[in-house]
Formats: structure tokens, C-alpha cells, sequence
């Protein structure tokens, strides 16, 4: 696996030198040679930058020139996509040895506005506000179903943060030192406020899958896909982001509660080690944890409190400073999967969990509330 | 491939200049309504789903919301893929070998009446570099053309007489959009677009949509007794920047074809197939794939038709349908060749038949001058 640094602006480079630096840094820590690849697959949100056919203007910096491949694009969960296809074409025998790399250059557009362009043009454009707008109404949903204050939205962040300072790879690394920093930032949307949310970052990840008898050659340490869900619905019902009503099914419930009957998975806490998830805003992730049923409802914001999903905690998330410190959202999801696998080798350096990390999981968010999970294993 | 992956319906839209009539998603509903009434599946028995849409046509950020309904995605899995349409049919065969789905559907819409070509095409180049030349497909593949005509030989009629070829087939066609009686000369009296390629080499802005169902060996038996079964697919990427290539080869197609054919076990395609639909969105490049695709030399496109070869009754007849020059929209160009080579095996090409085909040929193209190939081999043996 590989990735860039990321970061707000990359003026030094285009789209395709950007995205070749995350692959050079895969095939190095695969010690492969791109001759060896056998095709090429990518996930990019292409009206983020306003670069049609992004894979293609990239084939020679690349490498995928000569090669079959193509690219995937389902908005925030273009990454989980992306592995999901990935594995499907090596687990189906087409293919041996596979790159997919997940790329966003944000510097080159404007991303709330394309976000914006989601709705159904007739009647959802005037009511769409970008990101921003939904996870607010989510965070406030939040609230006021579970308890949760501002404080613990801020103790996700100050989590975050320090993740992100262990992580060499991290966009924004802010120091913080405690809950009262994060207080003081102005709101975007309320309750949602500047430091809740994610940045706009520039990035790219690679990862290469190889088939079980070529990875053993390759790699010691290979990391196994041992499963993956995708659960997609329709677009932009009330209440697809936060849902005040207590009526609404979650993508989240499904993916997760088909992933782990699937795994023989009754207890998640106990029989998942670690999580890397995506977590667009710090209310976010403490709902999320219920989705995933980490705990029990309206209580997220408990394992926050408790200190549970720290990285020496019980149950760690998002020690790489997740999504809250690092965006370039067609990566996003394939870094949440390069995460968890570098946990799993044992290869994540400072921001390595205290714990043994046998099994991970990634998630991906993205659409009207889409969910892709892709459950990791040391051992099958 | 340890198992087989058939597809058991394939369905379309007639092709149209402007829907405005529908959106995205009734669009793309036409076309999945065949395929489900075809099996008798409803959208519940469908295991996942693989769009195929471009953000940038659809002037939607994730377009596959357009059809999130009508493809079984209430709490199910969809993916799409954002180059044509015939790579989706691909991605939907990982699903099915790959162990993790039993039928899959896939569908493609779109809409070129409500896009603006030039500047959409405009920005798959280069940012800096290429895109304040203006370029855009139609001029890039004016440089094709040129070049391709001119290392070769290959004439301004020859590229005018797959034009009146593929119109005159069309009219065969029940879903093409421009079924025209018309001979070289009305061709090259056609308004100049690009020098060399003229109005008439080119297809016409369409709107359409086409859909088909994929399913593992034993349940494509039980789903219909006539099913198509792919025996050969890949895909290949071309470089990017036109100066690096020599625009009247195409490597990447023959590199893709090669793959497709081994799987398949074909080593001479004139002879081992019977039919073949070939995505040209000029008239040019049908003779240039037509050599990609190994049914003759370099160069020797031009000679193969003129031969009678491509006709309907020749040795092999290359687009009965009428091809994407009698309309099909870019992006559902290739996934309609998957459709029609599916008729043709079915023996359900009604009047544009080619009698007894066993095994046929789909082929897609995206982007300029041809820089993502896919090639596929149908059989229904």
C-alpha cells in the first residue's frame, strides 16, 4: 500500500504526478515493478476537479497505459467501491495482481458546489447545501436523540487531532490540547463547527491485491479481504442523514448486521479489534459507533467519554486521525482500508494501536447515506 | 473461468435525438422494465447491480442516484462504472466469478440532448496544455483519420461506404435512431465537421438507455433456455497525449482483443466467429478497430470492406445493427453491441439476423480516439 501526504494545495503537481507518487510508494512496499500489474483500477468524484475521464489524461504517469482497468465513482464511497470491485476482480481469477488507487485533487475545483449538484436537478438543487448542511441536521438529530453534548463532538475531535500527529500522512495536524480549544471555533452550520468537520484535501491511495497464491510470495505480512458490503438507497429521503424520528433504516445497520452474521460476528467489540471509519464530522462518528453497533444506542458519545475508542483504549477508531483530519474524498475510503491494514502488519509506526489488531474493519460513507464495509484479517 | 457467466436478457431503448420527455432514471427504467419482464426476476432477486453513467454528461455529482430505484438499490449493493457501458458488463462478470453474487444487473443511460459534447470533451484533456487548443472528440478524431488515411491508403469512400453500410442496416433495426438509404455520394456531400470526417461519418446526437442481466452457469439455465454466455472479455487503456501515439494504430485495442481471445480460444476471429457489433462513433473507425481487432492487417480495414467481408451475408457482417452511426449515445454505445451480439446469438435479430451465429463479438470504446477498449466474445454454446 501506499499514499501521498495530504494536504490542502498541491500547486507542485498535476493530478496524474500527484496520483504517482502514491503508486511508486506501493509498488515499493510491495517491491514490484508496474510491469507486474495486471490492471488498474480508480475511484475519483471527476466534477470535484472538473477532469472528465480522469483515468485516462493519467495512463503514462501511472502506468496504466497498456493495461485493462476503468474506473469506478459513487460520490463519498467511491474508495469502498473501488476495493469492493478490486477484490471482486482478483477473487473472481481475472486477475493475479491488481492496483486500485482512490485520488482526489481538490485544488483544482470547487467541491461544495459539485456536491451541490447531487440533487435531482428539477426540485433537490435549491435545498441542497453541500456536506456541510447535512451533517449539521445529522449532529442536531444527534443530540437531541442520544444526550450527547458539544463537548463530546469535541473530544472526537481532540482524538483526531492527536492521531493525526502521530501519522505521517495526516492533513491537518493542529496540536490541540484540550476540548475548550475546539469550543472556541466558530460554527459552520450549528451545531456543526469548523473544527467538527473534515477538510478539503488533496491526496491519493494505492493498494495492490493479489491473489492467494501470488501474495504469499510477495509479501510476509499480507493482509486478507475477508469480506465487504455495500449497501446503497435511494437518494435524499428526509431524514437520510440524522434522523429525529427514530423510524429510519440505516444503511449502516444493514451493511454491518449482514457483514457480521456473514462472519460469525455476535459481539463486535470483542470480535473486531479496531475500526477505521468514515467519519465526515465529529457527531458523526459517535453515531456511527452505534450504527455499527460498537454500543448500544444514544450511547456513542459514552465511548468517547470513556476514553474506549482511544489508541490505547478497548476498542480503537480512527487512529490515523480518520477522515476528520484527512479528505481527498475518492482516497478517503481506500485510505480507511490501507489504515486498518497497516495496523494489521503491525506497520502503522506512532499511531499504532497498544493492542494486537488480528481483525479490522473500513467503512465507507458517501451519497444519500451509502455504506461500503470491507472486514480485514490477519489470518483467514 | 472455472465457471461460466451468462446473460439471460438484454434490453433497450429505441434510440432518440431528445428525451426530454424523461428523466435519467424513467430513461434507464425502459430499458431494465424489458430485462426484468424477460426473466421474470423482480428487482428483489437481483443480487447487485453496475451502473454506468458519466457525472459529467448526467450535469450530476453521482449520477447513479438518477437510478438508485429502478436497479434494486433499496438497501442493496450498486456500483458504476464511469467509462462505457460494456466495461460495466465486465465488472458485473467479476461479481459473478468472483463468488460473491448470482445475478447481476446492469444498466446504462444517457441523455447527449441535454449535454454540450464540445466542452464535456473538451475536459478529458489536458488542463493546461491541450484543453486552450479546443479540442475536443470530433477534432482529435479529425487527426485520427487523417493520419490513419494517410499512412494507409484508405480512402475518404471507404470510410463513406461503412457509413451507408451501417445506415442501411439500421433500417433493420427497430431501436435505431437514423435508419437512412443513402450512398457514398450523399456521404461525401455531407457538411465537412472536422476535415476529413463529414456529417454523415459521424452518428447523431442520441439519448437512450440499455440494460442486461447477468447470472451464474446453473441459474442462467433456469432463467431462460436461451442463454449467452460470455467466453472471452478485457479491457485496455491507450496513452493519454495524442503526440505519444501514432493515431493510426491501436495498441491498446489489440491488447485487449489478444486477452479476450485467449480466454475465449480464438486464434483466427474471422473464421471462429460469425457476427460482429463494433462501437465507431466515426466511420473511420470501424476500419481501424476492425484491425485492432485482428479480422485483417494494418492498414487493410479499407480492403476488407470493399471486399464485401462486413456486409450483411459476407463472411463476417460487422454491425447488422447499424452500429452506434445510426445512433447510440457514447457511454451505452458499447453496453447496445452486448445487446445486439446477445440478439444475434438468441436468433432473435428479427430482420437483421445473421443466420446460425454462434459466437459474436461486442466491442466499446471510451474517450479520445479510442483510448479505453473493451472487447468481449459471446457464444451460445
Amino acid at each position: 500500500m501506499g499514499q501521498t501526504y495530504h494536504t490542502s494545495k498541491r500547486p507542485d503537481v498535476n493530478q496524474a504526478e500527484m496520483v504517482g507518487e502514491a503508486v511508486r510508494a506501493a509498488l515499493a512496499d510491495a517491491q514490484l515493478s508496474i510491469k507486474e500489474i495486471e490492471g488498474v483500477f480508480f475511484s475519483n468524484m471527476e466534477t470535484f476537479e472538473g477532469i472528465y475521464l480522469p483515468d485516462h489524461g493519467m495512463a503514462a504517469e501511472v502506468g496504466n497505459f497498456g493495461k485493462p482497468g476503468l474506473k469506478v465513482c459513487t460520490g463519498g464511497t467511491s474508495g469502498g467501491s473501488l476495493v469492493v470491485e478490486g477484490f471482486y476482480m482478483v477473487a473472481s481469477g481475472l486477475y493475479d495482481l491488481a492496483l486500485v488507487i482512490g485520488f482526489e485533487k481538490q485544488d483544482c475545483g470547487d467541491t461544495t458546489a459539485a456536491i451541490t449538484a447531487a440533487a435531482t436537478p428539477v426540485w433537490g438543487k435549491g435545498a441542497t447545501t453541500g456536506a456541510i448542511g447535512e451533517f449539521a441536521k445529522a449532529a442536531l438529530s444527534y443530540m437531541e436523540t442520544s444526550g450527547a453534548r458539544e463537548e463530546h463532538a469535541a473530544m472526537v475531535r481532540l482524538k483526531a487531532d492527536q492521531g493525526a500527529c502521530r501519522n505521517p500522512y495526516a492533513h491537518l495536524k493542529l496540536g490541540l490540547k484540550s476540548v475548550d480549544e475546539i469550543l472556541k471555533s466558530g460554527y459552520l452550520v450549528w451545531p456543526l463547527r469548523l473544527l467538527d468537520f473534515c477538510p478539503q484535501s488533496c491526496g491519493a491511495c494505492a493498494l495492490i491485491f493479489a491473489s492467494e497464491k501470488r501474495a504469499g510470495k510477495i509479501t510476509k505480512k499480507p493482509v486478507w479481504i475477508a469480506d465487504v458490503e455495500v449497501v446503497h438507497q435511494e437518494p435524499f429521503r428526509a431524514g437520510t442523514f440524522g434522523d429525529p424520528t427514530g423510524k429510519e433504516t440505516y444503511t449502516q445497520h444493514v451493511a454491518c448486521e449482514r457483514l457480521y452474521k456473514r462472519n460469525g460476528i455476535t459481539n463486535p467489540r470483542k470480535d473486531i479489534d479496531m475500526a477505521e471509519i468514515y467519519e465526515p464530522s465529529n457527531w458523526e462518528e459517535m453515531s456511527l459507533y452505534e450504527h455499527f453497533h460498537f454500543c448500544e444506542k444514544n450511547e456513542g458519545w459514552k465511548m468517547i467519554e470513556k476514553g474506549i475508542t482511544e489508541i490505547e483504549g478497548e476498542f480503537p477508531v480512527n487512529c490515523s486521525g480518520g477522515v476528520l483530519a484527512t479528505n481527498p474524498i475518492g482516497a478517503t475510503p481506500v485510505i480507511r482500508v490501507a489504515e486498518a491494514a497497516l495496523q494489521i502488519r503491525g506497520d502503522a509506526g506512532e499511531h499504532q494501536v497498544t493492542k494486537d489488531v488480528k481483525t479490522a474493519l473500513a467503512s465507507a460513507l458517501g451519497g444519500p447515506n451509502w455504506t461500503v464495509l470491507t472486514l480485514l484479517k490477519r489470518l483467514l | 473461468m472455472v465457471e461460466r457467466v451468462g446473460i439471460v436478457a438484454a434490453g433497450q431503448t429505441k434510440y432518440h435525438p431528445d428525451r426530454s420527455d424523461v428523466n435519467e432514471e424513467e430513461l434507464a427504467y425502459e430499458a431494465i422494465k424489458q430485462v426484468l419482464e424477460a426473466t421474470g426476476l423482480n428487482l428483489s432477486d437481483i443480487d447487485s447491480a453496475v451502473s454506468c453513467s458519466q457525472d459529467f454528461w448526467d450535469g450530476r455529482t453521482i449520477s447513479d442516484m438518477n437510478v438508485q430505484h429502478v436497479v434494486g438499490a433499496h438497501l442493496g449493493h450498486e456500483d458504476k462504472v464511469a467509462e462505457d457501458g460494456i466495461n460495466a458488463v465486465y465488472l458485473a462478470m467479476g461479481h459473478i466469478l468472483s463468488g460473491h453474487h448470482d445475478v447481476v444487473l446492469v444498466v446504462t443511460h444517457m441523455k447527449e440532448s441535454q449535454g454540450e459534447k464540445s466542452l464535456i470533451e473538451n475536459a478529458a484533456f489536458d488542463p493546461v496544455l491541450m484543453r486552450p487548443l479546443g479540442l475536443d472528440f470530433l477534432a482529435a478524431a479529425a487527426l485520427q483519420a487523417k493520419r490513419y488515411m494517410y499512412k494507409y491508403g484508405i480512402t475518404a469512400e471507404q470510410c463513406a461506404k461503412v457509413a451507408v453500410k451501417n445506415r442501411s442496416n439500421a433500417r433493420n433495426n427497430p431501436f435505431a435512431q437514423e435508419p437512412m438509404d443513402i450512398t457514398v455520394e450523399d456521404v461525401l456531400g455531407s457538411k465537412i465537421l472536422a476535415y476529413p470526417i463529414r456529417l454523415l461519418d459521424t452518428k447523431p446526437i442520441s439519448d437512450g438507455a440499455c440494460a442486461v442481466i447477468l447470472a451464474r452457469e446453473e441459474k442462467a439455465k433456469k432463467l431462460t433456455p436461451k442463454p449467452v454466455w460470455i467466453s472471452g472479455a478485457s479491457n485496455c487503456y491507450e496513452t493519454h497525449y495524442l503526440g505519444d501515439r501514432d493515431l493510426a494504430d491501436c495498441d491498446a485495442l489489440v491488447k485487449a482483443a489478444k486477452k479476450a481471445y485467449n480466454m475465449a480460444g480464438i486464434k483466427n476471429p474471422l473464421r471462429q466467429m460469425d457476427v460482429a457489433e463494433i462501437s465507431g462513433e466515426y466511420s473511420y473507425q470501424e476500419l481501424l478497430w476492425m484491425e485492432g481487432l485482428g479480422f485483417c492487417g494494418c492498414g487493410e480495414g479499407g480492403k476488407l470492406l470493399d471486399a464485401g467481408a462486413t456486409k450483411m451475408g459476407g463472411k463476417m457482417p460487422v454491425n447488422p445493427s447499424g452500429g452506434m452511426l445510426a445512433g447510440n449515445p457514447n457511454g451505452v454505445g458499447g453496453m447496445t453491441r452486448v445487446a445486439e451480439a446477445v440478439l444475434q446469438l438468441r436468433g432473435e435479430a428479427g430482420d437483421r439476423q445473421v443466420p446460425g451465429a454462434r459466437v459474436a463479438l461486442a466491442h466499446g470504446v471510451t474517450g479520445i480516439c479510442g483510448q479505453h477498449q473493451c472487447v468481449m466474445v459471446l457464444s451460445n454454446k
